[in-house]
Formats: structure tokens, C-alpha cells, sequence
């Protein structure tokens, strides 16, 4: 079970897809301007991320390795395309709104990324774990980014929540300053590159503390050892 | 086919890798063909519901009685002025007599390409209402385009070619009737000529585009 805490921790923190590898930096900036549009392109990246690492692991002993980059990409591609499909079935108006960016996960290198490094080499449930783990990290990366923008340039939270859970959810969305006040450059290409600026340089801070704490804590204990 | 892994240049050592490659681009292949197969009827309800949500709003509730977003033509840029693409024509009748018709319009002029329009106009020549359905506009300047951020677009609602008359389809900056989108000029120009373009397009066609059969091969 320790494999799986790893996995998890890697994914969600410490080698998380878009504070740490910088992955998928790309569709990250882009649609993080609401919570629900972040929160959508999370989940159909996550599904696309699941299914490729855990179809990858399962037929690694058949993949010819010099051909593994083409043969990733097609598994990929028809992935994403069957997901494209569903979310043109079962959430239409969110398919629109997202627009190009569903089938751009085909590019996202993430997936390819993990294909690469973990799944490949990897059986298939610690493989699979591992898509959740990283998809779950760059899902909460797009979701906190998108939240912070939505308040700050649109000041409201939860827009569009009926797109995703259905006409009832329509009644969530908070508006925070009202009068359409928001700081509209948060909305815009510069303001999303600042925000993830922003949220990097916190993990990092964070991270920093963490290590420091642990020095010193390595240097008490290496202090009382000699005392003692 | 050679099957002699030593001899020829298309050894086995080349072929098994191709032909996995194959075997697994159809399996991705089938894979989608199942998914379209499972999904196709859902997708169609869906794209029709949603066009049929924008047409409503252009439509009179109750006053037309056949299904407008299969009642289409497509007009080509040599008809329609302003688009170079084929654009559909919806067409709401009542008894077969014609109600309003709902022309897609692109203006190429916007601040950042070209802005999509859907322009309802009733058989007697006034304008029942103005959408935008695709832009790249600025937000929070010439986004103000859509109903859903500002009224503007309303402005247009009732008006006809002789009210106000062509010459005054302009901005108020540059002499004519409409308020412009403050900080959005060019978009509200741009927008401006493409609603008085065809209107004018209406004025001249107006029996042509009634009378047309249906293209079935646009939904």
C-alpha cells in the first residue's frame, strides 16, 4: 500500500503535472478562467490519463520499443476521440464551451509523459493509480487556478455549474462582487500566466519550509545523538 | 511476401512492428466506430436542441408552425454579401406562408476576425432580433456583443432598412443612429454593416429566399 501513498503524493504534490513538471501548461493557462471550465477539462484529461496508462501497462510486452512514441500517440488519440464523443453526447454544452481544447488533449505531453515514464515499465493497477494520481493533481491545479481567477476577474464563483451536474445546478453559482466588478487583465492570457506564477512560487515556498523544517529537525536529532 | 527473415530487403524483422502498428490503428478505429455508433443519435438531438434554443429567441412563441431548423438553405458569399463561406437560412412559416427568416451573417471586419450573426428578419422587413453566435472579441469591451453581457445587440430589435434609413447604419461617432459599444468601436461598426447588409440582401431576395427548395444537406 506504500506504493500507492507515492503514487498519490507524487501526483497530488510534490511531482504535481502543473506546478512541478510544468506539463500540459498549455490548456492549463487557457481554460483556467472559470472553476467549472477548469473542473471539466480536469476530468476528460484525467479519463483520457487512466485509461491510456492502464492500456499502455497491459500490452507493454507487445510494444515494439522503437515504435512505442507512434503507438502511444494512436492509443492516445483514439482515447480522446471516444471521450470527445461522450462529452458531445452526455455534456453538449460544455463540449462547445470548451471547444478545441477536448481534442488538444491528444497533445497534452502529460500523457504521453507518464506513459513514458511510469506506465511502460509498470503493471497496470499501480499504472492506473498513477493516471488518477496525476490527473487528480493537474484537475486540482486547473480548479484552484480557475477559482481564484473566476472570483478575482469575474467575481463570482461556480458559473456554469448547470453545464456540468445539470439545469438544477444553475441555483450554486455565488456571486461575489456583485455588478459584474472583476479585475478583467485575471481573465485575459497575462493575468493567467501571472496567477500559475503565482501558485508556483507558493509551492515552492511551501516546499522550502518543509525541507528546511526537516533539516533542522535532522540536525536536533543529530545534536542529541552526540550529546547523548 | 517474403518470408525468409535473411533474404529480400521486407525481412520479418521490419514487417511484425508494421503490421502490429496496423492491427492496432484499427483497433483504435473500431473502438471509435463503436463509440460514434453508441453516441451519433444523442449528438444529433443535441446539436438540433441547441440550435433550436438560439432560433427561439428570434421567433415569435407560437407564431410559426414548422420545424425552422430543418427548413434551411444555404446561401453561398456570392449571394449573401459580407461571407465567403456557405451560410445557412432558417425559415419559419405559419400555413406554409412565411413567418421570419433567420440569415447566418458573417462580418469579417471584427476586432479580431470575423463575428457569426444570426439575423431574424420578418417577412414585413423589420428585424425580430440579433445574435452573436461566434467571436473572438475582446472581453469586457467587444464581448459586449452577446445578450448575455450587455443589451446592445438589442438595439437592432424592430429596426428595418428604411428605419433609420441606409445611409445612418453607422456608429453615432461617425454621423448615423447607433450607439456605439464604448471602447469597442470597430466591433460595433463591423457588427452595424453586417445587420444593414442584410437587411439590404432581405429587401432585394425576400421571395427567392422562401421560395427556395430546402437543402437537405445542411442541418
Amino acid at each position: 500500500m506504500n506504493e500507492f501513498r507515492q503514487i498519490f503524493l507524487d501526483g497530488l504534490w510534490r511531482n504535481n503535472p502543473g506546478l512541478t513538471q510544468m506539463l500540459g501548461i498549455c490548456p492549463l493557462l487557457a481554460v483556467s478562467n472559470t472553476l467549472i471550465n477548469g473542473l471539466s477539462l480536469g476530468i476528460a484529461t484525467s479519463l483520457v490519463l487512466i485509461a491510456t496508462s492502464a492500456l499502455v501497462s497491459l500490452t507493454r510486452r507487445w510494444l515494439f520499443f522503437e515504435l512505442r512514441l507512434p503507438m502511444f500517440v494512436l492509443i492516445i488519440a483514439s482515447l480522446v476521440t471516444v471521450v470527445e464523443l461522450l462529452f458531445q453526447a452526455f455534456f453538449y454544452e460544455l463540449y462547445l464551451g470548451l471547444g478545441i481544447f477536448v481534442p488538444l488533449i491528444v497533445t497534452n505531453c502529460l500523457i504521453l509523459g507518464r506513459a513514458e515514464v511510469f506506465a511502460s515499465h509498470r503493471a497496470w493497477l499501480p499504472s492506473a493509480a498513477d493516471g488518477l494520481a496525476q490527473g487528480a493533481g493537474f484537475t486540482l491545479v486547473l480548479v484552484v487556478l480557475g477559482g481564484l481567477r473566476e472570483i478575482i476577474g469575474r467575481g463570482s464563483l461556480l458559473h456554469g455549474a448547470d453545464m456540468l451536474f445539470g439545469r438544477g445546478a444553475a441555483a450554486l453559482e455565488i456571486t461575489i462582487l456583485p455588478g459584474n466588478n472583476g479585475l478583467l487583465m485575471v481573465l485575459l492570457p497575462p493575468g493567467a500566466f501571472l496567477s500559475l506564477a503565482l501558485l508556483v512560487a507558493l509551492k515552492n515556498h511551501l516546499t522550502g519550509l518543509q525541507t528546511a523544517r526537516q533539516t533542522s529537525k535532522a540536525l536536533l536529532h543529530a545534536d542529541a545523538e552526540a550529546a547523548g | 511476401m517474403d518470408t525468409e527473415p535473411s533474404k529480400g530487403f521486407p525481412s520479418m524483422r521490419l514487417l511484425v512492428p508494421v503490421v502490429s502498428l496496423v492491427l492496432l490503428a484499427a483497433l483504435g478505429a473500431a473502438l471509435i466506430a463503436a463509440t460514434d455508433q453508441l453516441t451519433r443519435k444523442r449528438v444529433a438531438e443535441n446539436e438540433a436542441a441547441q440550435i433550436m434554443k438560439v432560433l427561439d429567441a428570434l421567433l415569435p412563441e407560437g407564431g410559426y408552425d414548422n420545424s425552422p431548423h430543418l427548413d434551411v438553405i444555404r446561401l453561398t458569399g456570392a449571394e449573401l454579401p459580407a461571407s465567403n463561406a456557405a451560410v445557412p437560412v432558417y425559415r419559419a412559416r405559419r400555413a406554409g406562408a412565411p413567418v421570419t427568416a433567420i440569415l447566418t451573417v458573417i462580418a469579417p471586419d471584427g476586432y479580431v476576425g470575423s463575428i457569426r450573426l444570426l439575423v431574424g428578419i420578418r417577412v414585413d422587413g423589420t428585424i425580430s432580433g440579433v445574435r452573436a453566435l461566434e467571436h473572438r472579441e475582446t472581453p469586457g469591451l467587444g464581448d459586449n456583443i452577446e445578450l448575455g453581457r450587455s443589451d446592445w445587440i438589442r438595439l437592432f430589435d424592430g429596426r428595418s432598412i428604411e428605419d433609420p434609413a441606409p445611409a445612418a447604419w453607422l456608429t453615432r461617432r461617425d454621423g448615423g443612429d447607433f450607439d456605439q459599444i464604448s471602447g469597442a468601436t470597430v466591433t460595433s461598426r463591423a457588427v452595424i454593416a453586417a445587420v444593414r447588409d442584410s437587411l439590404i440582401y432581405f429587401a432585394e431576395n425576400r421571395d427567392l429566399l422562401f421560395s427556395e427548395p430546402v437543402d437537405l444537406e445542411v442541418r
